[in-house]
């Protein structure tokens, strides 16, 4: 058997950050400092993760992924399978293993040893693991500060490797050190001395120690050490009693200007380090939850050739701050929004089903006796009436052009007032799609402003989460001016 | 295509006072528009064969016309409901209209009636619930925010000017809704009250939407050759036209946002039936669906009124003010009566009715010698459009 491992990556921020000393004003108390991501309201784990995985697969033939794996510790369902959703919005081939990991934020290294193992003993030929979280601290606990949502992806196969699967070791540590029940909306700690001592610290050195040991290594061997870290002292102080360099061998832990991203956090790290590597540099991911994983990965001479759709500082630099406190309480679902206009729409869910080559994969259809492209799929052609003489065509990758807007006042949410009501054509087809424009100020939106599609959540019905596509900015100035 | 071209006459209207009517239910603004169509027309209860019902929102589904059957004890007569959005007054009159045509009835009546203000809410909501995730969040202004945005694009038209093109048009509906009696809103704006209101869905603002009103609206129907039994001036259907577009146009592929095709099927259809060549000289009136400023700007375009591109002349002209060459909206429209759907249609047949028969309730807000009225509604998506055209003379 060949080498395993990376095919491609990528990764997702929401555009929203909060500066954390506006947390800390709204509660009289010291801030952490920095900044931290906050999921849009039409987001979630399964829209982030989606979003990492196209930037992760953009360009990429999907017909040999054969296997999704997801985790996440802040499903939208507890009972459903999330990675069906994904998968769905991914467009990925019916003849898909897909499987949820969770209850730990080690969840993200299981998926992707899982994904390894899948394609090692042949299972699987390409695995996509797709990572993403949007947990919640108590408000005014340092966990609301330091937590961040985001989203990560790699896809494991057997060739056109980025990065070679060099050795693994895990070992498993119960103890209470953070949890949650069933019934609980925030994360419990035990006190932080405990848990950052002889929890984090001692598993995170034993796990580091052994697998070096198992693979005759030595600190200096390796290049980048990603350790996910729940602040960036205990970091240190991980790296120094371990003996590596903080300022050349430890990966920026993220936490200043994203966050502490739950089970999402580790892959999220990896990526950042694979997009800033050379040949040959031996990464050592390690990660800790009840226990530690820790994985060794070698970057390939395809490493830089083949870069994610949108690179990490890329994504950390198109962003909109949160203008206060209360819209990221609101953002979080913490206080309620104004009930306001009751939603007439009964979410169906035959209707969806039915329906779901539009409304999930975003296909549309193209007239086989006219060639016009429309969306979503038509059975009888507006243009020459054939019937049901199409093809479904995807066109969630187009990018196209605002061909009208309006700025609706009546149609938002209580934190976010403005619905940017919004037709796109999109792609050289000019396909005509009808939807909203999120992760916009509105004031930047002109007749003839770059677009393309995003998967988000948008609204809630009868215990249904129902997803669409919404059109955003293309441009980093459309999302920052104004 | 066939006509019914003077084959039916309207021999009574009756129409409630338009607005925030919290006193009244449905069936309360219905008996007050009834009972003046059944004074109008001289004729009781009793008398009518068949009633086509116009109402779009209460009770939603499951009560067929009974509202209508109970409350106004119409005895064992059929009482027809129907719902085509904002034109469902519209075509419940010509469903009526039809019925006589063919000799089914001799006596029918269509009534609309919308009771809005019973909801809660001060519009008519977002998520039609026509679709569970295509609709979602949509709201008309917002759909109509869309036609402004891309006509003024396309005309070259810098959006500053459009909107005091827009604001004009409200304008002149103000002016005429401030001498109509029935009319919710009865005060006289000016370009600047317009331009400085709060935005509802850019570039629509406050004024430039019309607002939601409970109301009632209604025609008693027979035939021609039975109507001057009845009265002296009755008045006569020269022409209508119906047309039904794309579901959701929004998705629509080439579409222009600038005109629609229901529009102009259903006025060219009506004009066809009416025998009418040029609408923008033969016609004395017309009261137009204005649910917002920019949709009476098109429609001024897409029924021939104004040639493309150019209504923006007509208006800075005052053409469609009640001196003007074709005056629209003479009682003030949707923008001063408010928009209680299902009776809408009927709200404006009944002001072209009383204009062709020289009766209006203020000497002031007549018309010189109208001799043709259309009125028209549009709705939907918006896509479902309905023109009738009057006569008060039989040809």
């Amino acid at each position: 058997m060949g080498k395993i491992g990376i095919q491609l990556c990528g990764s997702y921020l929401p555009k929203y950050r909060i500066d954390r000393n506006l947390i800390a004003a709204s509660w009289g108390r010291s801030s952490l400092g920095g900044e931290r991501t906050v999921a849009n309201n039409d987001e979630d784990a399964i829209t982030l993760a989606v979003e990492a995985a196209r930037n992760c697969l953009h360009g990429d033939s999907l017909e040999k992924i054969d296997g999704l794996f997801f985790a996440t510790t802040s499903a939208p369902y507890k009972e459903k399978m999330n990675s069906a959703v994904m998968a769905s919005a991914l467009d990925l081939n019916r003849e898909l293993v897909t499987a949820d990991f969770g209850y730990s934020l080690r969840a993200g290294t299981g998926a992707l040893k899982a994904a390894l193992d899948s394609v090692r003993c042949g299972s699987a030929r390409r695995a996509l693991v797709t990572a993403a979280d949007c947990r919640l601290g108590y408000p005014r606990s340092d966990q609301e500060q330091s937590f961040g949502d985001g989203a990560a992806a790699v896809l494991i196969g057997d060739q056109d490797l980025l990065a070679t699967l060099e050795g693994e070791y895990s070992i498993c540590n119960e103890m209470h050190d953070v949890w949650r029940n069933p019934e609980d909306t925030f994360v419990r700690t035990w006190e932080s001395r405990f848990i950052l001592g002889e929890g984090y610290t001692n598993t995170m050195s034993e796990v580091v120690r052994g697998i070096l040991k198992k693979y005759g290594l030595e600190p200096k061997d390796i290049t980048r050490a990603v350790f996910p870290a729940p602040d960036p002292r205990t970091l240190q102080g991980l790296a120094k009693k371990l003996g590596f360099d903080m300022k050349t061998q430890v990966q920026d832990p993220l936490i200043s200007s994203i966050g502490y991203c739950g089970a999402a956090q580790a892959l999220l790290m990896l990526v950042a380090a694979l997009e800033e590597a050379e040949p040959g540099d031996l990464l050592l991911l390690a990660n800790y939850a009840d226990g530690a994983d820790a994985l060794l990965f070698r970057a390939t001479g395809e490493i830089g050739q083949r870069s994610s759709q949108r690179k990490l500082q890329t994504l950390l630099e198109q962003k909109l701050m949160l203008s206060s406190y209360a819209r990221f309480l609101s953002y979080k679902g913490l206080i309620e929004t104004l009930p306001g206009e009751p939603f007439r729409l009964f979410p169906s869910a035959t209707a969806t089903w039915r329906e779901a080559g539009s409304i999930l994969r975003g296909h549309g259809s193209r007239c086989q006796a006219c060639g016009k492209t429309t969306f979503p799929i038509q059975r009888i052609c507006y243009h020459c009436q054939s019937k049901d003489q199409f093809v479904e065509v995807p066109i969630s990758n187009y990018q196209g052009e605002v061909f009208t807007f309006s700025l609706d006042n009546l149609a938002g949410r209580s934190d976010d007032p403005v619905v940017i009501q919004t037709i796109a054509d999109l792609g050289e087809e000019k396909v005509r799609f009808y939807g909203m424009m999120t992760d916009c100020n509105p004031s930047v939106v002109q007749i003839g402003m770059p677009v393309e599609l995003t998967f988000r959540r948008i609204y809630d019905g009868m215990g249904i989460h129902n997803y669409f596509w919404k059109l955003r900015p293309v441009n980093k100035e459309d999302v920052t001016n104004g | 295509m066939g006509s019914i071209k003077d084959k039916v006459a309207i021999i009574g209207m009756g129409c409630s006072k338009f607005g925030e009517r919290w006193d009244m239910g449905a069936v309360d603004l219905a008996i007050e528009a009834v009972y003046e169509a059944y004074g109008d027309a001289g004729i009781e209860a009793k008398d009518l064969e068949a009633c086509w019902l116009s109402t779009l929102m209460a009770p939603v589904i499951g009560v067929s016309g009974s509202l209508a059957a109970d409350g106004l004890k119409l005895g064992n007569i059929p009482v027809i409901r129907n719902e085509n959005w904002c034109t469902s007054g519209h075509i419940a009159l010509l469903e009526a209209c039809m019925a006589v045509a063919s000799g089914a009835y001799d006596l029918v009546m269509a009534l609309g009636v919308e009771k809005l203000k019973d909801t809660g809410f001060p519009g008519l909501g977002t998520g039609r619930g026509m679709h569970p995730v295509y609709e979602a969040r949509r709201t008309s202004p917002g759909s109509f925010g869309l036609i402004a945005e891309r006509y003024f694009k396309t005309y070259g038209i810098p959006m500053e000017e459009g909107k005091i093109t827009m604001a004009k048009i409200e304008v002149k509906n103000h002016d005429n809704g401030s001498l109509c009696p029935k009319a919710h809103f009865r005060n006289q704006i000016t370009v600047d009250t317009v331009l400085k209101a709060p935005i509802i869905a850019w570039p629509l603002g406050l004024f430039d939407c019309c607002g939601n009103s409970d109301g009632a609206a209604c025609a008693i129907i027979t035939t021609p050759e039975k109507a001057r039994s009845f009265r002296a001036d009755p008045i006569y259907l020269k022409g209508f036209g119906i047309s039904t577009d794309a579901m959701i146009p929004h998705f629509r592929p080439d579409f222009s946002w600038t005109s629609f095709n229901a529009l102009v099927n259903s006025s060219r259809k009506a004009y066809e039936m009416a025998g009418i060549k040029n609408p923008r000289e033969e016609l004395s009136l017309a009261e137009v669906h204005d649910c917002f400023s920019i949709t009476e700007l098109l429609i001024y375009e897409d029924f021939g009124f104004s040639p493309r591109g150019r209504a923006k002349e007509d208006v800075d002209s005052g053409f469609f003010t009640r001196q003007g060459g074709l005056p629209v909206n003479v009682d003030g429209g949707l923008k001063c009566f408010g928009h209680p759907v299902g009776a809408s249609g009927l709200r404006m047949t009944y002001e072209v009715y009383k204009q062709l028969q020289g009766k209006a309730d203020l000497p002031e807000r007549q018309i010189k010698n109208p001799r043709l009225g259309l009125a028209h509604t549009f709705g939907g998506p918006p896509q479902i459009s309905a023109v009738a055209i009057l006569g008060n003379e039989r040809g």
